[in-house]
């Protein structure tokens, strides 16, 4: 579990993070995004014990990260946005140097499992500096989730993998966000639309925004767009739909396609759905197209950005 | 402890796969080989003449100590400034290590390691004994060691502390380097012109409390707490430079 509240840090006269807080909860995966600079990297720091806020609090894993820093690194997972390794040990050796660190019992076991977590268990002795960006990046993720971490806190976990390796290390840490608490930060939008269960948006050390990535989409746009297809001719099928209350802004879209929207909060697609099927067209998709989040996320940010 | 020795233990581990460490161990064992040789030479030849005199091995832990002049900073350059470099620094920061044990662990790896040189050259006196007769002061020899023990550490522990601070590996080897030449042979200096006050820097001498104590076989507490201070003072520099670092 993580809790904020209030945090501010100065670097110099500079500040990089104003008051921010939000919290995050077992069991859930919360994305972080945010411009180059916004704060994301100093936010995770902090929580993990690297370094102090200036002002505020953060609890992490019921542990304050001032007081009690020995107590929430335990308990903390790490890969910082530049994956941190020692080159010249081979995968095998840095998991059990990172193992012993945390005083882990049968470390090599232990390393050999995470290994096998993020597929690596074939370069087990093979030197880090001969590994590929996507290895490292892997090797990266497998010591931040070597001691079984409560909470694990991932600075772009994803950047420089391939497409499949891409796929396994969302899904690896899915399955840790079942029970644990996950705290990412991203610059793919796509990646926390999937992933994420929450998203807070930061910029220039503000939270700007905090939803799931549907609520943002809604709240954002304050109404829902949908496409509407039918097999075949739609001819008259705006008419069919003009007569659904609280529908409007209709479009056809071509031989087969009307767009609509409706507002936020009330969703009338069962209805639509009904309407359609009752004048006899053949209902093939009904599809939402609110705002994705890159939309979202240039929204939110873009007029402070352009100061 | 288990973290300091874990540390420790990557480094000591890491300098047999770094060139550095190599050729420091090579230069300071081919120097102490070739005195060796001229301190061989001598003693055959003093006892072809019929002498009984002990041969002295103290210009072995004279030139020692000057080639740890040379060697400890490159020893130390890289231990905090390359983590930094390379942003290790933070893997450790954020581990459940306190920011002592990961200094004292690092002071510790690179003083095993010049202590494994230490312990090689002690073949040196052990063959010397067997050739000469009645054989060597090992007394004095002993002495010797834990002065030359006691310089490596004080030399180690100021390059920590100096490469804490710089994240240039260059500036922390010459910056520790003259430290080290400074309080070794500069510092005493001044108590050879100096009436009043001379004592002071005769005092602060690494100078005086090798050649002129365990060089010579005088073990006292006075020199160990001058060496213990030298060694404290070089990790307090380096746990505050890190504790400095996380604030700013």
């Amino acid at each position: 579990m993580i809790r904020v509240n209030g945090l501010v840090k100065d670097y110099g006269v500079r500040r990089a993070l104003h008051d921010i807080s939000f919290d995050a909860n077992q069991g859930e995966i919360v994305g972080f995004l945010g411009p180059n600079g916004a704060g994301k990297t100093t936010t995770m720091r902090i929580l993990t014990g690297y370094m102090p806020p200036t002002d505020g609090e953060a609890v992490v894993a019921g542990y304050d990260v001032v007081e009690e820093s020995l107590e929430v690194r335990k308990r903390v997972g790490y890969l910082p946005e530049t994956v941190p390794l020692y080159t010249e040990m081979s995968a095998l050796e840095y998991l059990k140097f990172m193992a012993d660190l945390r005083h882990i019992p049968n470390a090599e076991d232990r390393a050999y499992e995470v290994l096998e977590q993020v597929n690596l268990t074939d370069r087990a002795n093979s030197f880090i500096g001969k590994f590929s960006k996507g290895m490292r990046q892997r090797i990266g993720l497998a010591q931040a989730l070597i001691h079984r971490p409560e909470v694990l806190i991932l600075d772009e976990p994803t950047i420089g993998l391939d497409p499949a390796q891409v796929v396994e290390i969302r899904n690896v840490i899915k399955e840790i966000g079942k029970d644990r608490t996950v705290l990412l930060s991203t610059h793919i939008l796509s990646e926390a639309q999937q992933i994420c269960d929450r998203v807070l948006i930061i910029n220039k050390g503000s939270i700007v925004a905090e939803d799931t990535p549907e609520n943002l989409q809604s709240r954002l746009v304050g109404s829902q767009r949908v496409v509407l297809r039918v097999r075949g001719d739609a001819d008259g099928l705006d008419n069919t739909i003009k007569k659904i209350k609280g529908t409007r802004g209709i479009e056809v879209k071509g031989a087969d396609t009307v767009e609509f929207e409706f507002s936020s909060g009330q969703d009338i697609r069962p209805q639509v759905a009904k309407a359609v099927i009752q004048a006899g067209y053949e209902l093939i998709e009904l599809r939402p197209v609110g705002m994705s989040l890159e939309e979202i996320f240039l929204e939110l940010t873009q007029d402070d950005s352009s100061d | 402890m288990r973290n300091i020795w874990t540390i420790a233990k990557r480094e000591y581990d890491l300098y047999f796969i770094t060139p550095i460490a190599y050729i420091v161990a090579f230069v300071i064992l081919l120097v102490l080989g070739f005195l060796f040789w001229i301190i061989l030479q001598n003693s055959i030849q003093i006892v072809a003449y019929g002498s009984t005199s002990v041969p002295d091995t103290s210009i072995l832990s004279e030139w020692f100590v000057i080639l740890l002049m040379f060697g400890c900073p490159a020893l130390t350059m890289r231990l905090l400034a390359e983590e930094t470099k390379t942003g290790t620094i933070e893997l450790l920061l954020t581990a459940p290590v306190r920011d002592f044990e990961l200094i004292f662990g690092k002071w510790l790896g690179s003083f095993l390691f010049i202590f494994t040189i230490l312990v090689a050259t002690l073949i040196y006196p052990v063959i010397l004994n067997r050739l000469v007769t009645p054989g060597i002061d090992w007394q004095l020899v002993l002495s010797n060691y834990l002065g030359m023990m006691l310089v490596a550490a004080s030399f180690l522990a100021l390059g920590v502390g100096v490469s804490a601070v710089f994240s240039n590996q260059i500036a922390a080897y010459f910056i520790a380097f003259f430290i080290c030449i400074g309080l070794l042979i500069f510092i005493g200096i001044p108590s050879r012109f100096l009436a009043a006050g001379g004592g002071f820097f005769d005092y602060i001498s690494m100078g005086t409390h090798f050649y002129n104590a365990f060089n010579s076989g005088r073990v006292q507490l006075s020199d160990i707490i001058y060496y213990v201070s030298l060694i404290s003072l070089g990790l307090f520099t380096a746990t505050v430079a890190i504790e400095t670092r996380r604030w700013n």
